[in-house]
């Protein structure tokens, strides 16, 4: 059902962690549901990330997932970064079956989170809605 | 190390002393047991046989057993089989039924029957004040496993059935895990109607059988060549059946080693893992439970992450967390002990067999451990604990 680059995400994951002194801190999901995504970033010169760390309580796919968007993200700026979606994480990854959609949104909602929470701790609260224009995200259940 | 199967409550390897014996029944004695001429007395011959030995092994009269296309069918032809030629009424079943049980009370709930879910306490043994005050006057039948997939508890079933049949209903009971693994005999577990299948005791998949008390008025599911004595239509299974004979043969001679060899290497797993392993609970009854079951919550991690890490060790188990069944909610067996969902999500089940060793489970009691805390070093709810 995985694919093997999704495997390979799970097994060896990239960038767990957190990172001491983040810029932004962003954590989506509920463990009633089973999966949360916490993500933090390091934010240099011209908005561009410079480091992407994250904790995931959750399924094969939503590590892999959280794995792959940090691996994407890191040299973006946040507004490259912000136009990431669950849909291209998963594609990266050579698909997600389906009935794992759900769980592979996660981790760019986290980050969005943790970009708005840059953003917000640096004053720059105007400009959230323009730089996290929002990405076509995957169909969820109804219960999540 | 080579790959170690402890998965056995989802299946079981086929027995090759199983696979011996329904292999002439592919090409070579291949008839059709409804057929008069040698090619088919022979098949009926082989079919009648193997329902002698599946009798005989529950303490039931040969035309007592109808063969069935597994569990699944077996269950369905009783809840919907015993109830079809009646007026709707009222059904009671236990809240930690298998899907077969549940989905099938269900479906008839969407035709008019009431049912009514019979909690289960912490260990997963149904409620009896519950059970005994869910009765009415129009209950007409319930369905209580012997025990159950997930977690293992062994259920009171003689009692439950004694009580229902005071109250005039039919007992029915999915036996899928337990027959193979524990003493079953239908008489004295005084019930009506018991499921069983051959995958789950190292037979074949797609065959299982109903046992039906004679008297009992069932309607069947399939219509046609009124084979199975007119309550399962389909040309016979044989080389499936005649598997299915033999394998419950084998596993209820294996039984009085297999058994207490299961139960030492079970409780040797168990207490390594609540040793060495922290925030663990193990789920289901300490000592009511299937002979080869452990199961536990994990807290903090996800049971489809813990599965995968420990399939890619080498290590083949089961997970109830949501993702790992494919649904939304995590196992609603371990909720219904009363486990938080946040926790069910962290459901491990390991379950063995007879092929396993004490060098495969001291080798997972090995493997275990880092892999939880690696899990947990990566899970944002264990920081907050």
């Amino acid at each position: 059902m995985y694919t093997d680059l999704v495997l390979d995400h799970f097994t060896n994951p990239r960038n767990v962690g957190e990172i001491e002194e983040a810029d932004g801190v962003g954590e989506v999901g509920n463990p009633v549901c089973g999966d949360v995504t916490r993500i933090s970033i390091a934010v240099g010169e011209g908005d561009v990330i410079t480091d992407v760390k994250f904790k995931t309580f959750g399924c094969g796919a939503a590590v892999a997932t959280s794995s792959m968007l940090t691996e994407m993200v890191v040299g973006k700026s946040l507004r490259e970064a912000a136009d990431v979606s669950n849909v291209a994480v998963a594609e990266a990854l050579g698909g997600l079956p389906p009935k794992k959609m759900h769980c592979s949104n996660l981790a760019a909602d986290a980050l969005q989170a943790a970009i708005r929470d840059y953003l917000l701790r640096s004053g720059r609260e105007a400009e959230i809605d323009e730089i996290l224009a929002s990405p076509p995200k995957a169909p969820e259940p109804s219960s999540h | 190390m080579k790959p170690v199967y402890f998965d056995h409550a989802a299946t079981t390897p086929v027995d090759p002393r199983v696979f011996e014996a329904m292999t002439p029944f592919f090409c070579e004695r291949f008839g059709n047991p409804s057929e008069p001429h040698r090619l088919g007395r022979e098949a009926r011959s082989a079919v009648d046989q193997a329902r002698a030995r599946v009798a005989a092994l529950l303490g039931a009269g040969e035309n007592e057993i109808v063969f069935t296309a597994g569990g699944t069918e077996a269950d369905n032809l009783a809840l919907f089989g015993s109830l079809a030629r009646l007026q709707p009424g009222h059904l009671v079943v236990s809240a930690v039924e298998h899907p077969a049980v549940m989905e099938a009370a269900r479906a008839l709930n969407g035709r008019g029957w009431d049912v009514d879910y019979v909690p289960v306490d912490g260990d997963g043994v149904v409620d009896r004040e519950a059970y005994r005050a869910a009765f009415r006057d129009d209950t007409r039948l319930v369905s209580v496993m012997t025990a159950n997939n997930v977690v293992g508890t062994v259920q009171p079933v003689a009692e439950l059935a004694r009580i229902a049949h005071q109250k005039g209903a039919l007992f029915h009971t999915d036996a899928v895990q337990a027959v193979g693994s524990l003493p079953v005999d239908v008489d004295e577990l005084g019930v009506d109607m018991l499921s069983l299948s051959g995958h789950k005791l190292h037979g074949p998949k797609g065959v299982g059988a109903l046992y039906v008390r004679r008297g009992t008025r069932l309607q069947p599911l399939l219509h046609g060549g009124g084979q199975e004595r007119r309550l399962r239509s389909g040309t016979e299974n044989v080389p499936g059946i005649v598997g299915l004979g033999v394998a419950m043969t084998l596993a209820c001679e294996a039984m009085p080693e297999v058994r207490p060899r299961l139960e030492r290497l079970r409780d040797r797993l168990v207490a390594g893992v609540l040793a060495r392993v922290p925030e663990v609970t193990l789920l289901g009854h300490p000592t009511d439970r299937l002979p080869g079951n452990a199961a536990f919550a994990v807290r903090y991690v996800e049971g489809e992450s813990l599965l995968l890490r420990l399939d890619a060790r080498g290590f083949t188990v089961s997970s109830g967390s949501a993702c790992a069944a494919g649904s939304d909610e995590p196992s609603p067996v371990v909720q219904a002990l009363g486990v938080r969902p946040e926790d069910a999500h962290g459901s491990l089940r390991v379950s063995l067999g007879r092929e396993n060793t004490e060098e495969e489970v001291d080798a997972f009691l090995d493997a275990l451990p880092p892999i939880v805390d690696e899990l947990r070093r990566m899970s944002p709810l264990y920081a907050k604990r």
